[in-house]
C-alpha cells in the first residue's frame, strides 16, 4: 500500500515536468521585450488564432548573442528585439531569413533593414527624464555629451545593459568616432553614476529622487504616471541630430532555421496589424503603419531627428559597443 | 576487522557496479571537463582575458569579499557557540536553536529583505521620507548588502561546527586551567580555543567556499565578485571566452579552498580522538555580563532571523492590502518540490555505486573514484551552468533547454553532498549480514535487496532530503538552464527582487523559508560541513 502511494506520489511529481517539457508543438519566442510590455500582445495572438506561443525573456543583445551560439540549433522562431542593433547583429549572423514585402512594407523605410531580414514594429526616442522638483527644463543640457560632466556626479541613473542604451553608444560611435566616444564613457563611468536592471528602474529612481536625471526611452514614463499620478518626472527631448536622441525601433526578424515560418510570419503580421495600436496605447511607443496615430501626448514622430545613422548600420556595432561597454567598467 | 578488509581486498568489484560508478564520475567531470576544452580552444583570446587588469581586481573583490564575511562569522559563530554551551546564559537551550535558525534563509532571500528594509524603495526610506523628509538613506548596494546578506546567511555555519565541537571537547583540560586559578577569558584564550580551532577553522572555510560559488547575494547587492561578472559578461558580451575563463579562475580559487578545508577538517579529527568522558563542565557565571551577553545574542537572532521574516511580511502584508495582484507562487512552488525530489532521488542513484565501490572494495582505484566525486563540490552553480549551457547548444541540442539538462546540472551540483551521505550510511551497515544471507542461498542481488537496502534506507533518506533542500535553494543553474516559462520559486525571488517588486518577491521568499523550515531539526543535527549547499 505504503509503496503504490508512493509511486503515485512520484508520479504526480512529474505531471508538471512533463508540462513543462512538452514544448515542441508551440511557436517560439525570444523576446528582448519585457514580459510586463508585451506579454497580453502575445496571448491575444494565441487566443484568436490558437497558435500556442512560448516565449523567452532576456536583455535583447543577451538574446542574440545565444541565438548566435545556438547556431542553426536554435529553439527560437522569431526574435522580438527592443533595439535595430540585436537584430542586425543576429542577421549579420545570417541567421534570419528574408521578409516577405507584404510585412516589410508596410512600415516606412527608414524603420527597417535594407537587406529585408528584419522589420521595425515600434518607434521609441532616446531621452534625459529629468525629475522636476530637483530640475527644471533650463537646467539640461541638449546634448547627451553634456551628461558626463563634473556637475552631473552622483546625479544620472542609466541601464548599462539595456539595449537601447547600447544601441545610443553604437550611434555615438558612428557619429562621433570610437575616441570620443570611449572618453565620454570613461568619464560617464568616472562620474558615479547610479546603474539600474533596466530603464524602468532608473526612471523610478529619477522620480524618486534618487538620481536627477536618467537616461531612458521615452515611453517608460507614462508606466511610471500611470502608477504614481503626479510624480515629479518628465522627458527632456535632446536636440536634433545629437547621438543622445535617437529614434530606434523594436522590432522582429524570422530565423532561417525556423520549423514553424508561417505562424512567425501570422505572428508578425499580427503585430504590424493588431499589434500598432497596442503601441500607441498601451506603451506609448510610436506605431510605425500609417494611418494609426501615437498618443497625443507625444511630439509628433516627423518632428524627432536622431543623428543621421541609418538604423542598419547599428547591428554590426553592437559586439564592439559591449566590448567597450565592459572595457570602461559600466558592465563588469 | 582486518581479517574483513582483507577480505575485502580479495574481491573484486561486479563489472556491472564498476561501470555504473564510472560513469557517475564521468558524468559528473563532464561539466569541468568542457569548460576546459572551450577555454583551451579559444587560445589567445583566453590569455588575453587573463592578462586583462580588470580580471586582477575581479579576483581581489571576491577574495576581499569572502574573507571579510569569514572573519565576521567566525566573530559572531565562535562567542555564540561558546555562549550557549559554556556559560550560564539565561535561556540557552532556546538560543542554541534559535540562532542555528537563519541557515533556512538563503543568501539571496538575505538580500531581498536587506534591500526591502534598508534599500532606496524599502521600508526605511519609506519611513523617513514623509516625517523627516529624508531623502537618501546610507548606500545598501555594493559591499555593505553583500557582505551584511552573505553574513546573516553563513555564521550558523561556523556556530554549528564550533558548538559541535565545544560539546565533545575533554572538559578536563578546561577544568585543570580553572583550578588553576585562571580567569575565565584567559581560559577560553588558552585553552578552549585551541581545542576547537580546527572546527572554527572548518567552518571558517565552509564559509569562504559559500562565498565564493554564491551568486544571488552579490547580484542582487550589484557586487562585482567572479560570479556575477561571469553571469554579467556571458549576458552582456558575444564573445563568450571571457565568461568561460573567469568560470574556470573561479574553480581554482574554489579547489584552493577546498583543499584547505579538507586539511583543516583532518586536523580536527585528531583532536576528536580521545573525547574523555562524556560529563558537562560547569558553565562559567556570567554575572552582569549577562546582560550584554543575551543582548548580543538577541541582536544576532534579531538581525538574521526577525528583521528578515518581519520586513517579508510587511511587503507580503502591503500587497494583499493595496491589492496588487500577487502573481500566484503555487506553480513555482510545485515546480520546485517537483524537480529538488527528482534531483534528490538521481543524486542518491548516481552516488550509491561509487560509494557502495568506495566502502565494500577498497583500493587505489575505488579511492580515486570517490575522490574525484568529492571534486564536484569545486564547481560553483554558475560554472556548471555555464559549461552544460555552452555544451548543450552546440552538441547536444536535443536536450537544450530541457528539464532533463537542468537535472543533470544538479546532480553534478550536489553529487559531493549526496556521496557523504550515502557513504555514511553504507558504513554503518556490516557487510557480514549480506554475507550471511548469500549463505542462506541468496544470489548476491536479492541478498543485498532484502538485508542491505533496508538498513541504508533511513541514512540515504536523510541525504536525499538534504540534497532536495539544497536544489529548493539553488539559483543560478537554474537561472541558466530553465526551459522556457519552467519558474521556480528561487527564479521567482530573483526576478521580483532584481526589479525591485519587493511585494511580488516576498511570497516565493516566505514560501521558500517555509519549505525549509521543517528540516531545521535536520540541519542542527547533522554534520555541517555535509550542509555547505551554496546559493
Amino acid at each position: 500500500m505504503s509503496r503504490l502511494a508512493a509511486a503515485t506520489f512520484l508520479a504526480a511529481l512529474c505531471v508538471p515536468l512533463l508540462a513543462a517539457c512538452g514544448g515542441d508543438d508551440a511557436l517560439t519566442v525570444y523576446s528582448g521585450r519585457s514580459e510586463s510590455l508585451v506579454a497580453p500582445l502575445f496571448e491575444q495572438f494565441s487566443d484568436e488564432t490558437g497558435i500556442d506561443v512560448e516565449v523567452r525573456y532576456g536583455d535583447s543583445a543577451e538574446l542574440a548573442a545565444t541565438i548566435a551560439e545556438e547556431g542553426d540549433g536554435s529553439p527560437a522562431d522569431l526574435f522580438f528585439a527592443q533595439d535595430a542593433g540585436a537584430l542586425g547583429s543576429v542577421a549579420g549572423e545570417g541567421l534570419l531569413a528574408e521578409l516577405d514585402s507584404a510585412l516589410l512594407e508596410r512600415v516606412p523605410e527608414r524603420f527597417r533593414d535594407p537587406e529585408r531580414r528584419w522589420v521595425g514594429l515600434s518607434g521609441r526616442a532616446r531621452v534625459v527624464a529629468y525629475n522636476t522638483e530637483a530640475l527644471t527644463e533650463d537646467d539640461l543640457p541638449g546634448s547627451i555629451l553634456a551628461y558626463a560632466d563634473e556637475e552631473w556626479r552622483g546625479r544620472v541613473g542609466l541601464a548599462p545593459t539595456n539595449a537601447s542604451f547600447q544601441a545610443m553608444v553604437s550611434a555615438m560611435r558612428l557619429q562621433e568616432g570610437d575616441e570620443r566616444t570611449r572618453e565620454w564613457l570613461e568619464a560617464l563611468a568616472a562620474n558615479e553614476p547610479r546603474l539600474y536592471e533596466n530603464n524602468l528602474m532608473s526612471l523610478e529612481a529619477a522620480a524618486s529622487g534618487e538620481v536627477d536625471v536618467a537616461l531612458v526611452n521615452h515611453y517608460y514614463l507614462y508606466e511610471v504616471l500611470a502608477e504614481q499620478p503626479g510624480a515629479p518626472i518628465a522627458n527632456h527631448f535632446l536636440e536634433s541630430g545629437d547621438p543622445g536622441a535617437l529614434v530606434n525601433v523594436a522590432g522582429a526578424g524570422i530565423l532561417v532555421d525556423s520549423d514553424r515560418a508561417e505562424d512567425a510570419e501570422r505572428l508578425l503580421d499580427y503585430l504590424l496589424d493588431e499589434g500598432q495600436p497596442f503601441f500607441a496605447q498601451e506603451t506609448a511607443e510610436y506605431p510605425l503603419v500609417s494611418g494609426v496615430e501615437p498618443s497625443e501626448e507625444l511630439p509628433p514622430l516627423a518632428s524627432l531627428q536622431g543623428p543621421e545613422i541609418e538604423l542598419g548600420a547599428l547591428g554590426p556595432q553592437l559586439a564592439s559597443t559591449l566590448e567597450l561597454l565592459n572595457e570602461v567598467g559600466l558592465t563588469p | 576487522m582486518s581479517e574483513r578488509a582483507a577480505r575485502g581486498r580479495a574481491r573484486r568489484p561486479p563489472w556491472a557496479l564498476l561501470a555504473a560508478g564510472v560513469i557517475a564520475v564521468a558524468a559528473v567531470a563532464l561539466p569541468l571537463a568542457y569548460l576546459v576544452v572551450r577555454v583551451g580552444g579559444a587560445g589567445g583570446d583566453a590569455l588575453d582575458v587573463l592578462g586583462r587588469a580588470r580580471l586582477g581586481s575581479l579576483v581581489l573583490d571576491t577574495a576581499l569579499l569572502a574573507l571579510a564575511v569569514t572573519g565576521g562569522a567566525v566573530a559572531i559563530g565562535v562567542p555564540l557557540a561558546w555562549l550557549v554551551t559554556r556559560s550560564d546564559l539565561p535561556g540557552r537551550r532556546v538560543w542554541a536553536v534559535l540562532v542555528a535558525l537563519p541557515l533556512v534563509v538563503p543568501s539571496y532571500v538575505a538580500a531581498l529583505t536587506l534591500l526591502a528594509a534598508f534599500g532606496p524603495r524599502g521600508m526605511l526610506q519609506r519611513a523617513l521620507e514623509g516625517p523627516f523628509g529624508v531623502e537618501r538613506v546610507p548606500e545598501v548596494y555594493g559591499f555593505p548588502g553583500a557582505f551584511g546578506a552573505l553574513l546573516l546567511a553563513t555564521y550558523p555555519y561556523v556556530y554549528l561546527l564550533t558548538a559541535g565541537a565545544l560539546r565533545t571537547a575533554d572538559p578536563s583540560l578546561e577544568e585543570a586551567a580553572r583550578g588553576l586559578g585562571r580567569r575565565p577569558l584567559a581560559v577560553f584564550g588558552r585553552v578552549t580555543l585551541p581545542l576547537v580551532a580546527p572546527s572554527v577553522a572548518a567552518g571558517g572555510l565552509l564559509v569562504c567556499l559559500y562565498v565564493l560559488s554564491d551568486f544571488g547575494a552579490v547580484s542582487l547587492m550589484r557586487y562585482d565578485s567572479l560570479t556575477r561578472a561571469i553571469f554579467v559578461q556571458y549576458r552582456s558580451l558575444f564573445d563568450r571566452t571571457p565568461a568561460a575563463v573567469l568560470a574556470l579562475v573561479l574553480v581554482v580559487l574554489t579547489a584552493l579552498v577546498l583543499v584547505a578545508e579538507a586539511r583543516a577538517r583532518g586536523r580536527a579529527r585528531v583532536h576528536r580522538t580521545a573525547p574523555g568522558a562524556p560529563r558537562a563542565l560547569t558553565p562559567v557565571v556570567l554575572g552582569r555580563w549577562r546582560w550584554p551577553a543575551l543582548a548580543f545574542a538577541g541582536g544576532v537572532v534579531a538581525f538574521a532571523l526577525a528583521v528578515p521574516l518581519a520586513v517579508l511580511g510587511y511587503w507580503f502584508a502591503r500587497a494583499v492590502s493595496l491589492g496588487t495582484a500577487i502573481e500566484a507562487a503555487w506553480g513555482p512552488a510545485l515546480n520546485s518540490v517537483a524537480i529538488s525530489a527528482l534531483a534528490a532521488g538521481l543524486v542518491c542513484l548516481a552516488a550509491f555505486p561509487v560509494a557502495l565501490l568506495a566502502v565494500r572494495y577498497p583500493s587505489p582505484g575505488t579511492r580515486g573514484l570517490e575522490l574525484a566525486g568529492y571534486g564536484a563540490n569545486a564547481l560553483p552553480g554558475i560554472v556548471i551552468a555555464l559549461s552544460l549551457v555552452f555544451f548543450a547548444a552546440r552538441y547536444a541540442s536535443p536536450v537544450y533547454q530541457t528539464i532533463g539538462l537542468l537535472l543533470f546540472a544538479y546532480v553534478v551540483r550536489f553529487y559531493a553532498q549526496g556521496l557523504a551521505a550515502t557513504r555514511a550510511a553504507i558504513v554503518r551497515v556490516d557487510p557480514a549480514l549480506e554475507e550471511a544471507a548469500r549463505g542462506l542461498g541468496r544470489s548476491p542481488i536479492t541478498a543485498f535487496a532484502s538485508v542491505t537496502a533496508p538498513l541504508v534506507g533511513s541514512g540515504l533518506l536523510a541525504g536525499a532530503t538534504l540534497v532536495f533542500l539544497s536544489t529548493m535553494k539553488e539559483l543560478p543553474a537554474t537561472l541558466l538552464l530553465r526551459p522556457i516559462g519552467f519558474e521556480t520559486l528561487a527564479t521567482e525571488v530573483w526576478r521580483a527582487t532584481s526589479v525591485g517588486a519587493y511585494s511580488q518577491a516576498s511570497v516565493p521568499a516566505l514560501l521558500l523559508v517555509a519549505a525549509a523550515a521543517p528540516f531545521v531539526y535536520l540541519l542542527t543535527g547533522r554534520r555541517v560541513s555535509e550542509l555547505a549547499a551554496h546559493d
